[in-house]
């Protein structure tokens, strides 16, 4: 039996081109790329770090803003990331047990924190992480490691999300971005069908086909890319991808 | 940044983790099951319009490895036409550059899911003789299926069998004759949902043939020399072994060695003892003798025994007494012995009454 060749010339790119990890990076001793690195970082995890605080340690809105804040303050002067060892644990865990451990004495930062201590102040949107929050169900279980998980796994997409949609707009494709979001994060009980999108979106059934599928393949590599970025080895990349996508990349 | 709502986050994850099928005459339905390395999808060919099942590598492949061993177990699957082996279409490459193969859409019960639904005895000997009678074929064409277990036999609603996942099928030289070729063929497997892990020993994966001392294969069906990783030794027999714990999960619910050492002491489980009539524990017991020369030759020598039994007549595993050979026979030809029966009966009745 010969092997049907379904693949265009110079296809293959199921690999996401090589992003510098932002863990690896947040060692460097060069500061601006030590900066660039935390922002992505801070870019990913801020909103589960927020909310852990919030539903985990049962702090008040702004006493979670203040510690969210004093966390990465910290974790960007002090160099907590310094000492992650992949070896042990995922990135994600560490960062937990590290914010763990911050809680764990947040006194003392709270009150250095009244003092008006040295907080470097992120430009972090709260009001909408807290906007999320009220529109998730009530945890099941007592909040703890699966919630950061769930967060951080939200996080991860919607940044994916967000650089997929950057893309369709400097590419034109606004139509195929719209049909994937109408198509997957319709909150609504009646996800569309092939026929209702062709008709919303008033082109032929085979278009919503191609255009939903472009949208896989382009979602997926954005997410790839974010994953990249927040892993700082190749083990570790692939077992994430294994771990949210049931596949390795 | 857009929120997403746990539902919406699976429909995501759920996209970014399907295949790409571009380009290719398949469209994408659901996913019907996953393993280690692939996973296997309901896609609908657009061209014939018929569902079939698509089975696709899912693990880092930067080597190559993988997708030859896939194209591989495609074209062992495809030698093998018969009506309970599940056939091949088609086999391609993504745009992504993974292999996949599509084959017919079995809809039916896996053998475990059968044997639980408590299916009269002779019908499940029935399914068991159609799975030796494949693997018998597979025998007859060279290839060892040598990952044979209820979770790879599926049952349909009409009866029909089909064997599954040749994974990790191997070639060897035909039968009789002296393995002079190499092994071609070394490939994978994976444990679907809800199966029994296959072990693939790391060491089986460097190459064509399989390393001595590689263990391939799941455990509670796996023969003592496949057990071993003793591979020089692992030949159709091996496969007889595995019809054996098959035909013993079918007669006591469950396999012979559970929680046996892989390796050593591998005993003979009493699990049989009493429960089953004596020429089916002799077949099942012949069949997971630990010595692989005092098996069935063959897996066409077990479904003949199946079959005598199912048609009353006597195994070749099992040398009955004079009193079960006469048990047996009147079992068999019960009409005919009633008959005889109910004739002297009248005969003596008639006798009785002309006396007086």
């Amino acid at each position: 039996m010969g092997e049907m060749h379904y693949s265009k010339p110079g296809a293959g790119d199921r690999f996401p081109p090589t992003r510098l990890s932002a863990i690896v990076s947040a060692r460097a001793e060069d500061p601006d790329e030590r900066q660039r690195a935390f922002e992505t970082i801070i870019s990913a995890y801020w909103k589960p770090v927020y909310k852990y605080i919030r539903l985990k340690w049962y702090r008040t809105g702004e006493d979670a803003q203040d510690l969210t804040q004093s966390f990465f303050a910290q974790a960007i002067e002090k160099r907590f990331f310094d000492s992650y060892d992949p070896s042990k644990s995922r990135f994600r865990t560490f960062v937990r047990i590290c914010l763990d451990g911050f809680l764990a004495n947040e006194d003392k930062a709270a009150k250095r924190i009244k003092r008006g201590g040295n907080v470097q102040t992120l430009s972090l949107d709260f009001e909408a992480a807290e906007g999320e929050l009220r529109a998730t169900r009530e945890p099941a279980a007592p909040v703890g490691e699966d919630f950061f998980d769930r967060e951080w796994t939200r996080s991860l997409f919607s940044l994916a999300l967000d650089s997929f949609r950057k893309k369709c707009e400097q590419s034109g494709k606004q139509i195929q971005f719209n049909m994937f979001e109408r198509y997957y994060l319709s909150e609504d009980d009646s996800k569309p069908g092939y026929q209702r999108l062709s008709s919303e979106f008033e082109v032929p059934t085979t278009s919503v086909t191609n255009y939903l599928a472009f949208g896989r393949r382009e979602f997926r590599k954005a997410l790839l890319e974010h994953l990249q970025e927040l892993t700082s080895t190749d083990e570790e990349f692939r077992r994430e991808a294994r771990s949210l996508l049931g596949q390795e990349p | 940044m857009k929120w997403i709502s746990d539902d919406a986050l699976l429909r995501l994850r759920d996209a970014a983790e399907e295949p790409d099928l571009e380009g290719t005459p398949y469209r994408l339905i659901r996913k019907v099951g996953a393993g280690g390395m692939s996973v296997v999808y309901l896609a609908q060919d657009a061209r014939l319009n018929r569902n079939v099942a698509l089975k696709i590598m899912n693990v880092s492949d930067e080597s190559g490895n993988l997708a030859s061993r896939m194209t591989r177990e495609a074209q062992i699957v495809a030698r093998l036409e018969h009506p309970a082996i599940v056939p091949i279409h088609d086999v391609g490459r993504l745009e992504d550059g993974r292999v996949f193969y599509t084959m017919k859409y079995v809809q039916g019960r896996r053998l475990d899911h059968y044997v639980a639904s408590r299916p009269a005895l002779t019908e499940m000997l029935r399914v068991f003789q159609r799975v030796c009678e494949a693997v018998s074929f597979a025998h007859s064409c060279s290839v060892i299926h040598r990952d044979i277990k209820p979770e790879n036999i599926m049952v349909g609603a009409f009866g029909e069998v089909l064997v599954m996942d040749w994974g990790i099928a191997k070639i060897l030289g035909k039968p009789g004759e002296p393995r002079t070729e190499p092994l071609r063929y070394e490939a994978y497997s994976e444990p679907g949902p809800d199966q029994t892990a296959t072990l693939i020993d790391p060491r089986a994966n460097s190459g064509n043939e399989t390393a001595d001392g590689a263990i391939i294969g799941t455990p509670a069906y796996m023969s003592p020399e496949q057990a071993a990783g003793d591979n020089q030794r692992v030949d159709f027999r091996t496969d007889v072994y595995a019809l054996g714990a098959i035909l013993h999960f079918i007669l006591t619910g469950s396999p012979p060695f559970e929680a046996a050492d892989l390796r050593t002491g591998q005993s003979q489980t009493p699990a049989l003892r009493g429960k089953v009539q004596p020429a089916l524990e002799a077949t099942c017991l012949k069949a997971l003798n630990h010595d692989s020369e005092k098996r069935y030759a063959s897996a066409q020598a077990m479904a003949a025994d199946i079959s005598a039994f199912l048609d009353g007549l006597s195994v070749s595993a099992y040398k009955e007494s004079a009193l079960e050979k006469a048990a047996r026979l009147l079992a068999r030809n019960r009409p005919l012995v009633i008959l005889i029966l109910a004739y002297l009966l009248m005969r003596l009745l008639v006798l009785v009454f002309f006396r007086r």
